[in-house]
């Protein structure tokens, strides 16, 4: 048995049948975290005495002959954005570069009480800024089926360590697109629920009426595990909607015969390539074939989501950020005077992405300019949810590709802020919207790069969404493997 | 160009962000190239059409209500250590830069 390339289920089986032990799991996912990682780059910390402990607690159930949880013995990564007591958060910045939270996020909570073993935080654009990990102030993150090219972002690390068998499971998080571009790039599933499905206490905050929490796995069945897991309100996130979390292990396995797909003409504009294109032609001739209707729906609006989101997100970042101020905890540089300590902490601390966007979110929101742009934004962002609205009532969801391309090489982008933030441009929308979006592997480019669809649904509908990804995941007939494992 | 040095000093006072003269520059650039982009938000009419700040009000809320009572599902009881114990005070302090064992210290604000 390969230890590092099971699937939740498999590798719950066989801790459960005594086929292994959660220890050996552990240990043989941190034997390739030595391995690949020096290369990779998706950790950023490791806490294996944290993880081992786990391990114990579920090899004793196992011995004892009790029912393991749904993770039992399952090793995850945690996007170093959320908090993690006792484990050193740095949000992939400077920052917070020696921060040790003093408390868990809900949805690591959640995870380690279904048994699974939380190896380290994953590496990501620093607070989740970022569409190609090139933004982490500590190292950027290599693509695991090409070194030479970006995971995607934010959370290329979680992406980049499930792609390359470091962990069966990663949570990341997602504000315009960081789960399923990254999941894209790097050949993985990608879910991001919708908001308000998924508690955020302890997420380090972007921008709050955007950000959501969600897993990358290397299966659409796995996804719906995890979901099961981290879904329902927690009293700790007054955002976290009040309302009954589906089986949605059992939901997937319904036939999607006599569902109705749409597919708006404003995603296959110029710019998109051509083997992205060809991956939505071969989706629709297959969904077709098992019984779904196809249906062309319009969302008018989607060529102004990323000014929209450009200018929200920045503006919720601006606000967000400000409590990094080298008083309570995180960097400190010490200046003449209290404003002198602030800005020279912060001019230290963060890196020109953040820099740039804490600008812009302060510029949209200073006087004089707050109608303008801010609210603007926000008129705008009444439509884009009224598009999906509309289109809601005649399709059951929607199929687009998840980014433009496949992924680009590192340093490509980096250079040209708005070249970086047009990535998205698929994306962002469901933030906006707040709606479920799952990106899943539907085929290899000529140069063998995995290319991601997306399939976006009804608010709180994440059933049809990972339907409709179950049955079209296995068309993609490629192994999530990297090629450049050895014996793979 | 819509942002000048001036205006890009003035945010990043606002921002409490030091900028060196090299950086100042290279961020009027990209503030710039990034507000026109945003500018195409012009073309469209959205007069008659509400913000949205938020996308939580699609569950549990109260229609009738107005203003915060909209949102009473989301309220609880108004009682100390509700949810959870709060953090001890070693605990909470373990993190500052630079704290007495009572207090966060920060330089001297107030001059007398």
């Amino acid at each position: 048995m390969q230890l590092t390339q099971l699937t939740i289920d498999a590798a719950r089986s066989a801790v459960q049948e005594r086929k292994t032990t959660a220890l050996a799991l552990a240990e043989a996912h941190y034997a390739r975290i030595q391995d690949e990682d020096e290369q990779i780059g998706a950790f950023l910390t490791l806490c294996k005495e944290r993880a081992l402990e786990q391990a114990d607690r579920i090899d004793r159930m196992a011995a004892e002959g009790k029912p393991l949880p749904p993770l039992g013995g399952v090793p995850v990564g945690i996007k170093d954005v959320m908090s993690t007591r006792g484990v050193r958060t740095t949000a992939g910045s400077k920052i917070l570069g020696h921060y040790i939270p003093p408390y868990d996020c809900t949805a690591v909570a959640r995870m380690e009480a279904a048994g699974a073993m939380v190896l380290g935080k994953t590496n990501c654009d620093e607070f989740a800024m970022g569409s190609s990990n090139e933004n982490s102030a500590f190292r950027p993150v290599h693509n695991p089926r090409d070194l030479s090219r970006v995971p995607g972002g934010s959370s290329g690390g979680s992406a980049a360590a499930v792609a390359a068998d470091m962990a069966v499971v990663a949570l990341g998080s997602d504000t315009g697109g960081s789960i399923r571009q990254p999941a894209s790039f790097c050949g993985v599933v990608g879910l991001m629920p919708t908001y308000g499905r998924v508690s955020r206490y302890g997420l380090i905050a972007f921008a709050s009426s955007l950000d959501h929490i969600g897993p990358l796995t290397k299966t659409v069945k796995d996804a719906a595990i995890v979901l099961r897991t981290i879904a329902g309100r927690d009293p700790m996130d007054a955002t976290s909607a009040d309302l009954p979390v589906p089986d949605y292990v059992a939901e997937i396995v319904k036939p999607v015969r006599g569902l109705r797909l749409g597919v708006a003409k404003e995603y296959f504009g110029e710019g998109l390539d051509g083997e992205v294109r060809h991956a939505v032609e071969s989706a629709i001739d297959r969904l077709k074939s098992l019984g779904c209707e196809i249906l062309q729906v319009s969302l008018p609006h989607t060529p102004y989501a990323i000014p929209a989101y450009y200018l929200i997100a920045t503006a919720e970042a601006s606000s967000n950020l400000a409590r990094y101020d080298g008083v309570k905890f995180g960097l400190r540089v010490e200046g003449d005077s209290l404003d002198d300590m602030y800005e020279k902490t912060r001019a230290a601390g963060f890196g020109a992405e953040v820099r740039r966007r804490v600008l812009i979110g302060t510029y949209a929101l200073s006087a004089g300019y707050y109608d303008a742009y801010y609210l603007k934004a926000q008129r705008v962002r009444t439509l884009i949810a009224r598009d999906f609205a509309a289109a809601f009532e005649r399709v059951d969801c929607i199929l687009t590709p998840t980014a433009p391309s496949a992924a680009f090489a590192i340093g490509e982008k980096s250079d040209n802020p708005i070249a970086m933030y047009l990535n998205d441009v698929f994306t962002v929308p469901a933030n906006l919207a707040g709606l479920p979006a799952i990106s899943f592997p539907a085929g290899l480019s000529g140069d063998g790069l995995p290319l991601g669809l997306q399939i976006t649904g009804r608010a709180f509908d994440e059933e049809t969404v990972l339907r409709v990804a179950a049955v079209l995941e296995g068309a993609a007939s490629f192994r999530h493997l990297p090629s450049f494992i050895a014996g793979a | 160009m819509k942002v000048t040095e001036k205006d890009v000093a003035y945010v990043a006072d606002l921002a409490n962000l030091e900028l060196s003269a090299q950086e100042r520059a290279g961020m009027v650039r990209d503030l710039n190239s990034i507000l026109d982009y945003i500018e195409r938000l012009s073309e469209l009419d959205t007069s008659n059409v509400e913000p949205m700040a938020q996308v939580s009000d699609r569950y549990g809320v109260d229609e009738s209500k107005q203003g915060s009572e909209r949102f009473a599902y989301a309220s609880r009881e108004d009682v100390v250590e509700g949810l959870r114990k709060s953090l001890p005070q070693d605990v909470a302090l373990a993190n500052a830069p630079d704290a007495d064992g009572t207090f966060f210290r920060v330089p001297k604000v107030i001059e007398r």
